[in-house]
C-alpha cells in the first residue's frame, strides 16, 4: 500500500480562548471601605465588549457623594496602614501578585473580553506584567530609603489615581503597587469603557484581606474623575491619560499642595539607520504601532526610516502587515484586535481622513473584518511630511506614519520634532551611534533594537507634553514619598 | 508572536500531514546497514498502514554507499533517494575527493545530494572558494537536486547565517539546509527564520525560488509545526510543499504519527503502536 500524495492547503483553525471558566458577575457596585456598595448617587451602565458590542456586566458609577465616600475610607485607613511595618505591607502585596498570577487566565479573558485586546498580549503581556509590579513593589516595602538614597521617607497620605482604557488591569497595578508599598492609601478610578479588570482586581484585594478603605476602586466617567481630583482631602493625584485631561487635572491642583504626576500621550519616533538588521527592525516596528492596536500611549507611530533603505523597509513591512491575522481577540492567534470603542474608532478614522486630504499616501491592508463590533484594518502612511496632522498628532490607533531621514543629525532633529517626548525606537548595529542617538533624544524612554519592552524595575515617564513623574524600578518610589 | 500560534483540531491534522509529507527520513550512522536502510524505506513509503490519509516522506536519506538500497527500496514510489556527499560531515577533504564522493552518489542514483560548505574557507573569510565549491558540486550534480548544508551550528552569528545562505543560493543550490545533524544543534526558530528570509530576499531579488531544509533539533510534532509556521508567514502557502521546504529528521516521524493519532482517538497512542523504522 502507497500512501497517497495531496497538496495540503494550510490555515490555522480558530483557536478560541473559552470565556467558559470565567466567574464574572452580572453587576458590579463600587468597591469602597473593603466591599461593593450600590452607589448613593451614581448610576448604572452597561460595560460593551467591542468585538461583539453586546454587554458584559453591569456596572455601577460613581457620583460626587461616592467619591467623597471613598476619599474618607481612605482617610480613616491610612495611619492605620503606614503604621504597619514596611515587611507587614509587604506581605499584603505580594500576596494580590500570588492572587493575580492564581487568577491569570480569568483576568486575561475578561481583559480581552472588555477592552478588545488580544488574548495572547493580555496573556502573555498585560497580566504577567501587573503581577510583576505588584512582587516588584512587595519587595521594596521593607526597604523605601534605600531606593531614595537614604534619606527619611514618609508617605503622602492619599493617593486619588485615574488609569486609562488601553492597558486598565496592568495600568491599576503600576498605579497602586508602588502607592501601597510607600504607606499610602489609595481611590482608583478605571476608565469608562474597561472597568471590569480593576473590579477583579478589587474582589483579589478582598481575597487578600487587604485592610479595608486601603484600596476604592470607583468605576465612572470624566466627570468622576475631575470630581476626585478636585476633592479637598486628598494628597496625592497619579493620572495616565490624555494631554488635554492632564492639562486640566493640573490646572485644577495649581496651588493646592496637592503631589502629581502625569503619564500623558505621545507621537513616539522610531528611528530606522540603514545598518540597522531590517528584517529585525520591520518585526519592532509591527510590535512598535500595531501591539494593542496601538492603543498604546508610547506606540511608535512616527516611523522615521533613513532614505537609503526607506523603500526596503517599507516593502517588507507592508508585506509583513498583510500577515497580520485581524479579528476575534479571545482566538490566541489573532495579532490584532478590536478598537477599544466606537468613540476611538471614529477618532482613528477622522485622522486617517486628515492625512488623506493632507496628500499622504494611504494605504490599509485588504483583510475581512467582522460585521459587528468596532474594527480598523493595519494601516500605513508614506509621503508623509512633517507637517501634517497624521505626523504630529496621536491617532491611537493600528496606523503607522512614515517619514525619511537623511542623515543622522536629522532623524534627531526630526524626531525631537514634536510636543511629546514619551518614548523612543532606535535600529543599528552600531554601537556607539544608538548611545549618541539616545542621548540626544528627548524622551523617557529609548528603546534600542526593540520596541514596547516593559519591565517592572525600568522607570517609564515622559518629557515636555508627555508628562512628568516616573512609574516602575526605585524611580517610582518617589512619587509617593516625602522625602526627608 | 509566531512562536505562538496555537494550531488545533483540523489544522493540526493538516499541518502534520504536511510535515510528515516534507520529511526527510535519515540515517547517517557508521551502523548502518542494507536491513536497516530498506526497512527505512518501507516505513517512508507508508510511515502507518493503519492511517492510509498519511502521505508518504519525500525521501529517504543515506550516506552515499547505501544510496543503491534505497533506489531498490523506493523503485517506483515517488519518494527521492538522496545522499549526503562532499565529505559529510565536516567537509575537510579536497575539492577533488568531494567531486568524486557526489560523482559516485549520483551514478549510484541519487537524486538528491545533500553537501556541505566548507565551514573552514568560510570562517577563513573565502567566500570564493565556498562558492566555487558550490558551483563545482552543482555540475558534479547533473539532474540531481544540490541542497547546501551551511551547518549553522558552527558559524556562530546570525548575520553568518545570512551570509552562508546567500553564497549558497547565488552559487546555485536548490535548497539550503541548515545542518548536519551532527553538530551541537541544529535547526532552532532563530536560524530557520532567518535562513527563510534570505530565502524570500532572494527570491525577491532574482526571481528564483530556492528551497528550504530545516535539519536536527526538530524532533516533536509542535516543533515541526511551529516550523511551517514560520515557513507559512514568512514565504507564504507556496513554500508549503516539499518541493520548497523539507524536515530532515529520524526520530519526529513517529512523533507526528502518535500526535495525528490522538487528534483521531482523542487519547494519546504509545510508542510501540508504530513501527521504529
Amino acid at each position: 500500500m502507497t500512501g497517497t500524495r495531496t497538496q495540503v492547503v494550510w490555515d490555522y483553525a480558530p483557536a478560541p480562548e473559552s470565556p467558559d471558566h470565567v466567574r464574572l458577575r452580572d453587576s458590579y457596585g463600587l468597591f469602597i471601605g473593603g466591599e461593593f456598595r450600590d452607589p448613593v448617587d451614581g448610576e448604572r451602565v452597561p460595560t460593551i465588549n467591542p468585538a461583539t458590542e453586546e454587554s458584559v456586566a453591569e456596572i455601577a458609577f460613581a457620583g460626587p457623594q461616592d467619591v467623597r465616600a471613598a476619599v474618607e475610607a481612605a482617610r480613616a485607613a491610612q495611619p492605620r496602614w503606614a503604621g504597619l511595618s514596611g515587611l507587614e505591607r509587604g506581605k499584603y502585596l505580594f500576596r494580590v501578585a500570588r492572587l493575580i498570577q492564581e487568577r491569570a487566565r480569568e483576568l486575561a479573558v475578561v481583559e480581552s473580553m472588555d477592552g478588545g485586546k488580544p488574548v495572547r498580549e493580555s496573556r502573555d503581556v498585560d497580566v504577567p506584567l501587573a503581577a510583576a509590579h505588584f512582587f516588584h513593589y512587595a519587595g521594596w516595602a521593607d526597604k523605601l530609603s534605600y531606593g531614595v538614597g537614604g534619606r527619611e521617607v514618609a508617605p503622602l497620605g492619599v493617593a486619588a489615581q485615574i488609569v486609562p482604557w488601553n492597558f486598565p488591569l496592568l495600568m491599576a497595578a503600576w498605579k497602586l503597587a508602588p502607592a501601597l508599598a510607600c504607606g499610602n492609601t489609595a481611590v482608583l478610578k478605571p476608565a469608562e469603557t474597561t472597568p471590569l479588570t480593576a473590579l477583579l482586581l478589587a474582589e483579589i484585594c478582598q481575597e487578600a484581606e487587604l485592610p479595608e478603605g486601603v484600596v476604592s476602586i470607583i468605576p465612572g466617567d470624566g466627570s468622576t474623575g475631575a470630581t476626585l481630583v478636585r476633592d479637598p482631602d486628598i494628597d496625592k493625584v497619579a493620572f495616565t491619560g490624555s494631554t488635554s485631561v492632564g492639562k486640566d487635572i493640573q490646572a485644577a491642583l495649581a496651588g493646592r499642595g496637592v503631589s502629581l504626576t502625569l503619564e500623558l500621550g505621545g507621537k513616539s519616533a522610531n528611528v530606522v539607520f540603514e545598518d540597522a538588521a531590517l528584517d529585525q527592525a520591520v518585526e519592532g516596528i509591527v510590535n512598535g504601532i500595531f501591539f494593542n492596536q496601538g492603543h498604546v500611549c508610547c506606540a511608535g507611530s512616527r516611523l522615521l526610516i533613513q532614505e537609503s533603505v526607506a523603500d526596503v523597509v517599507v516593502g517588507k513591512l507592508w508585506e509583513r502587515m498583510g500577515r497580520l491575522r485581524v479579528g476575534d481577540p479571545l482566538d490566541k492567534n489573532t495579532d490584532v484586535g478590536a478598537i477599544n470603542s466606537r468613540e476611538q474608532l471614529e477618532r482613528i478614522e477622522e485622522l486617517v481622513d486628515a492625512g488623506e486630504g493632507e496628500g499622504a499616501q494611504r494605504r490599509t491592508v485588504a483583510c475581512e473584518l467582522p460585521d459587528r463590533g468596532f474594527w480598523y484594518a493595519p494601516t500605513i502612511f508614506t509621503e508623509v511630511a512633517p507637517a501634517h496632522r497624521i505626523a504630529v498628532e496621536e491617532i491611537f490607533g493600528p496606523v503607522v506614519s512614515v517619514l525619511t531621514f537623511r542623515t543622522q543629525a536629522e532623524a534627531i532633529d526630526k524626531a525631537n520634532n514634536s510636543a511629546y517626548g514619551l518614548a523612543a525606537g532606535i535600529w543599528t548595529d552600531k554601537g556607539a551611534k544608538a548611545f549618541e542617538v539616545a542621548s540626544a533624544l528627548q524622551a523617557g524612554v529609548v528603546w534600542q533594537n526593540t520596541y514596547n519592552h516593559f519591565d517592572p524595575s525600568a522607570a517609564f515617564g515622559g518629557y515636555k507634553e508627555s508628562g512628568f513623574g516616573r512609574e516602575g524600578g526605585p524611580a517610582g518610589l518617589r512619587p509617593y514619598l516625602r522625602i526627608a | 508572536m509566531l512562536g505562538k500560534r496555537s494550531i488545533k483540531t483540523t489544522a493540526k491534522q493538516q499541518g502534520i500531514r504536511l510535515a510528515v509529507s516534507m520529511m526527510d527520513l535519515t540515517t547517517l550512522e557508521g551502523a548502518d546497514t542494507p536491513g536497516k536502510v530498506r526497512h527505512l524505506c518501507a516505513k517512508a513509503v507508508c510511515p502507518a498502514p493503519t492511517m492510509p490519509e498519511i502521505p508518504s516522506c519525500a525521501a529517504v536519506c543515506v550516506y552515499p554507499s547505501l544510496i543503491g538500497v534505497v533506489r531498490e527500496g523506493l523503485e517506483g514510489t515517488g519518494v527521492k533517494a538522496a545522499s549526503v556527499a562532499t565529505a559529510f560531515p565536516s567537509g575537510q577533504a579536497s575539492l577533488e575527493v568531494k567531486l568524486r564522493d557526489t560523482e559516485e552518489a549520483v551514478a549510484a542514483g541519487a537524486e538528491e545530494i545533500d553537501m556541505v560548505i566548507s565551514r573552514e574557507a568560510f570562517l577563513a573569510g573565502d567566500d570564493t572558494r565556498v562558492m566555487e565549491e558550490i558551483v563545482r558540486v552543482k555540475e558534479a550534480c547533473g539532474d540531481a537536486h544540490l541542497k547546501v548544508i551551511i551547518e549553522t551550528a558552527e558559524l556562530g552569528s546570525y548575520d553568518h547565517v545570512r551570509h552562508a545562505s546567500m553564497i549558497s543560493m547565488e552559487a546555485g543550490a536548490d535548497f539550503i539546509k541548515t545542518s548536519t545533524g551532527k553538530a551541537s544543534s541544529g535547526a532552532t526558530p532563530g536560524v530557520t527564520l532567518v535562513m527563510l528570509e534570505a530565502v524570500r530576499d532572494y527570491m525577491e531579488r532574482t526571481g528564483r525560488p530556492v528551497g528550504m531544509k530545516a535539519a536536527g533539533g526538530v524532533s516533536t510534532s509542535k516543533a515541526a509545526l511551529h516550523r511551517l509556521v514560520l515557513v507559512k508567514e514568512t514565504l507564504g502557502d507556496e513554500w508549503l510543499t516539499p518541493e520548497r521546504f523539507r524536515i530532515g529528521a529520524s526520530s519526529l516521524l513517529n512523533d507526528l504519527l502518535m500526535q495525528y493519532q490522538k487528534t483521531q482517538s482523542g487519547h494519546y497512542a504509545r510508542p510501540e503502536d508504530f513501527s521504529k523504522e
